[in-house]
This record gives C-alpha cells, structure tokens and sequence, in this order.
C-alpha cells in the first residue's frame, strides 16, 4: 500500500515478496524513512519512560533540591561553607542557585549513576532478556538501533536534567524568591538572563555527559549484564574523579572524561569565561566520538548468543 | 548423500528453495565446531522438521540462519537471497521465534508487540493495530489484555512469540521449539495453525525434539547429530525407503511361516505365537486369503509402518536419543 508521499510500505501479503524489494526501496521517500526513525525513538524512549525504575531514580533525583532548599531555609544563620564552587552560599540571595547549588551535587555521582543506569538497558539490558535477538529479526540494522539507543539515552537524561533544575528552580524561588541574581564575578544579570544561562548550564552539562553516555553504550554492548554496565561506567566517572584530584598526575587532567565537567560555573560569570567551556566540549565530543565508534564495531559484527 | 540431494531436486523442481545453506559452519572460539559443513535445502511450501538432541547445532544454526551469529565457512540463502547482506529485504518475509519467548517484562503483551512493530522500518504504523489483534487472536490470546507480560505463564509467553512471528504476513516461518512449555490444548492448537499456515504457502521450519510432532505436520525433515546434518529428506521419501513389514498372530505360527515363504515373502521370523516378515511389493490382502484357504488359525493380521524413530535408526545405523 502506498502513504501519501509515494513511499510503500508493507502491510499486506502482495508486498512481502523480498524479490520486490529493489523496486520497494526505490520508492522509499525520505520522509517515510525518517518517521520510522522516529517511530523506533519514540519506542526506545518510550521504554525509558514506562519503568519505574527510572521514575525512582528521577524522584532521587529531584530530593536533592528540594532537600538542599528546606535545609537551608530551615537553619537560618545559612552556614554553608564549602560546598561547591559558591552556589550553596549563594541560594539565600536567589532561588535560582538552588537549581546551580543542586546540579554540582550530583554532577559527581548521582548524575553519572543515572546515565549509566539508563544505558545499561539499551543494549545489555536488551541482551539480558533476549529481546535483542528478535529486534535483530525484524530486522534493524544494528548501526540504525545503537544510534537510535544512543539519541533515546541523551534526550531521557536531558529530561531528568531538565526536571532537576526545573524542580530546583521552583523550590528555589518559592522559599528564597527570585528578581535580578549576582553573577559568581560579582556583575548583576537580570531574572530572565539567569534563566538563559541556566539552560545554557543544562545544554553545556548535557554534551559533558554525551561523552561519558557513549562510554555506557560501548560498554553496554560487552555484557549481558545490565549491573555490570551500570558499575563500569560509574568507576569510569570516579576513577576519572580522583585522578584529577592527584596533583602528580596534573599532565593528563586535560584528558580525563570528567575533568571539564565543573567548568559550568564558568557560564555564570560575566561576561561568560569561555577559557574552559571550550575544551570541555571538544572533550566531551571526542569521547563521544571514540566510544561510539568503539561501541559499533563492537555491536555491527557481535555474534548474538543469548 | 543420496536422500539429501533428492530433497535439493525436488526443492528446486517447485520453484527453489525457502532455506538454502552451503557447508555452513560455525567453530566457536573455544575450538568446538557447533555446526559442520550443513547444507540445508528446506523447498518452498514444506513443514520442515528440523530434529536432533539438545546440542546437536539446531539453535546454532538457525541463528546463523537468521544474521544473528556469524558463520566461521559456508553461505546461505533465505528465499532466494544471500544472508546475511540482504537481511534487511528477506528478514521482513520471515517470522522466526528462536531459543524461546523473550519479552520486556514490564509491557503487556500488546505494548510488546508494538514495539517490535515500531523497530520494522517496512512496517505500517497505521494498520499496527488491526495486525497486533489479528496476531494475537491467531494464538488465542486476545482475552490476556493489559497484563504484563512477566504475570504470563510459560504456555502465554510461548504464544506471545509465536503472536510476534505473525505480526505480518510471512513466506517463511522458522519456530525453534514452538511447542515447548504449551499443554497439550497449546500444542494441538500450535500444530493446527502450522498446518493452516502452511495452506496458506507459508513454508515452515519447525526445531524440535519431539519425532511425535515430525510425524504430525511436517513433509519433510532434516535430522543434526553433533553439528552434522545426518539426514534430509521428504517424510514420504524416508517412509518409501524402509520396508513395510507384516506382522500375523496365530496359534500355528510354523504353518503360517511356511504359507508367507511360499507366497514369496522375505525376513520371515516366526516367533511364539506371531510370525513377522517383510511385505515387499505383495498385496496384504493376498496374503491373508492365501492364509486362510491353507487353513492357518489367524488371530490378528498387521501391516507394520516402521515408527519415525525407528527409521532414523535404520538411516542412521544408531539410536536417535529423542531427549538428548
């Protein structure tokens, strides 16, 4: 049968016939192609969605804010010394440092665990209940499948991300209120500017953690074994953590996968200091890059036992 | 061997074969060699017994047979296309449920269908719907709802899989263990719906280990034993190349031995009480007038189809262990 723009597709008997197929692919428009893309996204990030799992996850998530926010409020004389690069100190002065003071308290481990968490079930997760081997079946490509997976992975986060700092902003300014906000350098920016660079945060944090995502999916596609995933790729982001930490090992800081990752701070000064920003891309991207390659030549020719 | 290539005559005397495969191998890391130079030819419009113990290569093979793992030698084709690298247009054609059902657990059994719907690139979103119901009315499942699929029973999971293999419509099925974990309602319904699809030109693989199954519904069959493939060919073919054999019961078995040496037949044994020997191209119905004009007491007159079981023995030269 054919769709509106000239693209057939099979629904009945007559177009099974794989002898047809030349003449099928022929006729397959772009457009159609793309909404199967989509279709198989939507089913991968649909099975984020539906597991509870992950809701739980969020819901930890989300208790950090709102934890940090009533603590603060709470014990009145705000005594928060030494807990991030300035933000804690700063939540009393507007709410929006709430959704900041909460972002650097689970960069290092509970936003990594949540990343590692999700890309455990793309592939491995898949594994460990078979149902890899019949995707494979219908078929899909394996290339087409682990791009997809990948894309499903980086937009779940970016969800969770998202609610994190929406949920922390909103707590934030009910107890602290909002209005114009002190940049870390010392400059006022107005309200809506502070929400731009907000999301310029998240933007910055998500393509951090699109490296440290393609770490997950390679490792995803060794194992069978969801847990072993989840592990792996959290001992990666702490091993990273505590090398950075070794004054001695200075040298290779630049190249550890979190190294940049505190480099958001940076959008809130004025003006931007783009001095680390810049590199913390480049390295994101790169190990996005390495990974992911990594991981399809891992999965393109992997014999699928289980 | 003579019984395969008369299987690959008539395969590509009606119009080729479904499952063609070329000294496929598969030598696993370790050093074992899982499957040995096999050269299956499965003809269009057959129910295909595939037999062997557990650990004979069947798993193996089918999904090599599938693009799952790939082969260390040999080439095949499904339909007439070379695999794995026409994958995406054959596989489509081709419903497969291999090593058992797996499923999300978390999603019913309609959510789970939609999702490997949604993976198909050549599938229609639109009619989706209307070929989930229709597939899992095909396997009686329609009244399972929305439950999740890890509150199915093994015999609901099984379905589930086999609902899966018919979300389109397929030239060829390949069910690994189909009626494995079903009651014995499952499993009449199972060998009926191979039965109609297989009316409906829909050519068939069936993996098992059960000759009972074999002898229901399949025309032909192909027998593993340790990665070899040791047999292959139509079930009437096997049948014909076996003797069928005579069996009389009567209180006077010498007379009686000497009535079916005189009408020409060979093998005669007599035994207490029944006399066994081999039909060869003789009317039974000869015999038994022969029998009794010569006055010899019958109590009972069979012929003896040799059971499936025992004609892998006489193929093969040795004991077929159905459970592995």
């Amino acid at each position: 049968m054919s769709t509106a723009d000239g693209a057939t597709i099979v629904s009945g008997r007559e177009g099974t016939d794989p002898r047809r197929g030349s003449a099928r692919a022929l006729r397959w428009g772009a457009g159609t192609a793309l909404r199967a893309d989509l279709r198989l996204f939507g089913s991968e990030f649909g099975l984020h969605l539906v597991r509870r799992r992950n809701w739980a996850g969020v819901g930890v998530l989300l208790s950090v804010p709102i934890i940090l926010a009533v603590c603060v409020k709470v014990t009145s004389d705000g005594n928060t010394d030494g807990a991030g690069p300035g933000f804690l100190t700063a939540v009393t002065d507007n709410g929006l440092f709430v959704a900041l003071a909460a972002l650097t308290m689970e960069l290092p481990l509970f936003l990594p665990l949540a990343m590692a968490t999700i890309c455990a079930d793309t592939v491995a997760g898949e594994a460990n209940t078979g149902t890899l081997r019949y995707l494979l079946v219908v078929p899909v490509h394996r290339t087409r499948l682990l791009i997809i997976k990948y894309l499903a992975v980086l937009v779940a986060f970016t969800g969770a991300l998202l609610l994190l700092v929406v949920v922390g902003w909103a707590i934030g300014t009910a107890l602290f209120g909002g209005g114009s906000l002190t940049t870390l350098s010392g400059e006022q920016i107005s309200f809506w500017a502070g929400v731009g660079r907000l999301l310029l945060v998240c933007l910055y944090i998500d393509v951090c953690f699109a490296g440290l995502a393609a770490i997950g999916m390679f490792v995803s596609t060794l194992t069978e074994q969801p847990l072993a995933v989840v592990i792996a790729t959290v001992a990666v982001a702490t091993i990273s953590q505590v090398l950075d930490t070794v004054p001695q090992l200075s040298s290779i800081h630049g190249y550890l996968p979190t190294h940049h990752w505190m480099a958001f701070a940076d959008l809130f000064r004025e003006p931007v200091a783009l001095g680390s920003i810049r590199p913390g891309i480049l390295s994101a991207l790169a190990y996005a890059a390495i990974f992911l390659s990594a991981a399809w030549a891992r999965f393109g020719d992997k014999d699928i036992t289980c | 061997m003579s019984v395969s290539s008369a299987v690959q005559a008539a395969g590509e005397a009606d119009g080729g074969c479904a499952v063609r495969t070329h000294r496929l191998t598969k030598r696993f890391r370790s050093g074992q060699v899982a499957v040995n130079a096999v050269d299956l030819a499965v003809p269009r419009g057959s129910v295909y017994g595939f037999v062997g113990p557990n650990g004979s290569g069947k798993t193996t093979t089918i999904r090599m047979l599938l693009g799952l793992v790939r082969p260390t030698a040999g080439r095949h084709e499904l339909l007439g296309l070379s695999m794995p690298r026409q994958a995406g247009r054959v596989l489509p054609a081709v419903g497969a449920l291999v090593e058992g059902p797996a499923f999300h657990p978390y999603l019913s059994g309609p959510a789970n269908l939609r999702r490997l719907d949604a993976v198909d690139r050549t599938a229609d979103p639109r009619s989706a719907g209307p070929r989930i119901g229709a597939a899992l009315e095909r396997v009686g499942l329609s009244s399972a709802g929305n439950k999740r699929y890890r509150n199915y029973s093994l015999g609901m999971r099984q379905r589930l899989a086999i609902a899966a293999a018919l979300l389109r419509p397929r030239d060829l099925l390949i069910l690994d263990e189909p009626t494995n974990g079903l009651d014995p309602q499952g499993t009449r319904e199972v060998r009926s719906l191979v039965t109609r699809l297989s009316q409906e030109g829909v050519t068939v693989m069936l993996s098992t280990h059960l000759l009972s199954e074999v002898e229901q519904v399949c025309t032909h069959v192909g027998v593993m034993r340790t990665g070899s493939l040791i047999a292959q060919s139509s079930l009437a073919q096997l049948r014909g190349s076996t003797a069928t054999g005579v069996r009389v019961e009567t209180s006077c078995p010498q007379a009686a031995a000497a009535v079916l040496i005189e009408c020409g037949l060979g093998g005669v044994v007599p035994g207490p009480g029944v006399v066994q020997a081999d039909l060869g191209p003789y009317e039974p119905e000869a015999l038994v007038v022969a029998l009794v004009r010569a006055e010899v007491p019958v109590r009972g007159f069979t012929c003896v189809q040799p059971t499936l079981e025992e004609l892998f023995v006489s193929l093969t030269g040795e004991g077929f262990d159905v459970d592995g």
